[in-house]
């Protein structure tokens, strides 16, 4: 696509174009999209993914459900060491963002597809579904007590002001920095493979440096490889420091 | 100054930030591994703390490179 074009733009792929004609509810834009298409796939192959391979309960599981329960059991396993036994009740949200990051992340890696994840918009409510979470759970379950997150214990008392304060900045940037750093790294990864792919088309079309031009192609099999590991690792970062999150709404005060 | 040249120095400027969180990454998957290798029965309860560690390191380079792509291609 890029050669026809004169310059090459890595920002193109993540432009959202309505796939259905204009909706629009009390003034509001409620167009079905590409983004709109690809959550809706990414939540049917979880489904089918899940459905299909846990449909035999088999005791001696297949491959596909061998695959799933480790999927399942990993998910528990980092819910039980991070937050404690009764962090299980919180398990089908960190379940839910999890495989739904996970499959969107891999998903978009298919040349062609579109990355949900790599929209802040998407990635920050993610993050506000989480911290409200905790705030409301908090509150309801500790009442007044749940501010003992801002007062750690053992801070002299001419220091509890400055330390509370910096608590409650902490606090408040989390639900930023974590859809933050899951949105921009796919979208960093993404605008990386861009540029590389664009590298290939220049050297190609300059002549007698077209003998280069597999070097950017062999560095683009190695970000990719690289991108699947930080697709996977994103999705478990965002996964493991919601259940931190949460443990706070839990276990609040230090 | 240029406006615009200005703006692409600052991008540039911002992208220094990812080097110093890269040296931050470094040094948390290289304290991980040396404590690995002292002691590798211990090592594999100890990676999702480095994890964890090398995320939020790395979260505040990915500042830095948003900051780098506000000024390039939104302000």
């Amino acid at each position: 696509m890029a050669a026809t074009e004169k310059v090459i733009d890595p920002i193109h792929q993540f432009q959202i174009v309505p796939l259905s004609g204009k909706i629009s509810i009390l003034g509001q834009d409620y167009s079905f999209t590409n983004a709109s298409l690809y959550m809706v796939i990414v939540v049917g192959i979880a489904c089918l993914l899940m459905l299909y391979g846990t449909r035999k309960r088999a005791v001696v599981p297949g491959r596909l459900q061998a695959a799933m329960e480790l999927f399942y059991e990993f998910t528990v396993d980092t819910v039980v060491s991070t937050t404690g036994k009764d962090g299980l009740r919180f398990l089908p949200l960190v379940f839910s963002l999890f495989i739904f990051v996970t499959i969107s992340n891999y998903m978009g890696l298919i040349p062609g597809a579109f990355t949900v994840t790599s929209h802040i918009i998407v990635t920050f409510a993610f993050a506000m579904l989480v911290i409200l979470t905790v705030i409301i759970y908090g509150m309801i379950r500790h009442g007044a007590h749940f501010f003992g997150l801002f007062v750690p214990s053992g801070v002299p008392k001419i220091l509890l002001p400055f330390i509370s304060l910096i608590e409650i900045v902490s606090f408040m940037s989390r639900p930023v920095s974590l859809s933050m750093r899951l949105f921009a790294n796919m979208l960093a990864g993404h605008i990386a493979l861009k540029v590389f792919a664009g590298f290939i088309i220049m050297l190609t079309a300059a002549g007698g440096w077209a003998v280069l031009a597999p070097l950017p192609l062999l560095a683009m099999v190695a970000i990719n490889a690289l991108e699947l590991l930080v697709c996977g690792l994103q999705a478990f970062v965002f996964a493991i420091l919601t259940c931190i999150y949460l443990n706070d709404a839990l276990h609040p005060g230090h | 100054m240029d406006p615009a040249a200005a703006k692409l120095l600052g991008a540039g400027i911002a992208a220094i930030g990812m080097g110093a969180a890269a040296i931050g990454v470094g040094q948390i998957f290289g304290s991980y591994l040396s404590g690995a290798l002292r002691n590798p029965s211990a090592a594999d309860g100890q990676l999702p703390r480095a994890f964890i560690g090398a995320a939020l390191a790395e979260g505040l380079g990915i500042f830095a490179f948003v900051v780098a792509l506000i000024l390039l291609f939104v302000a």
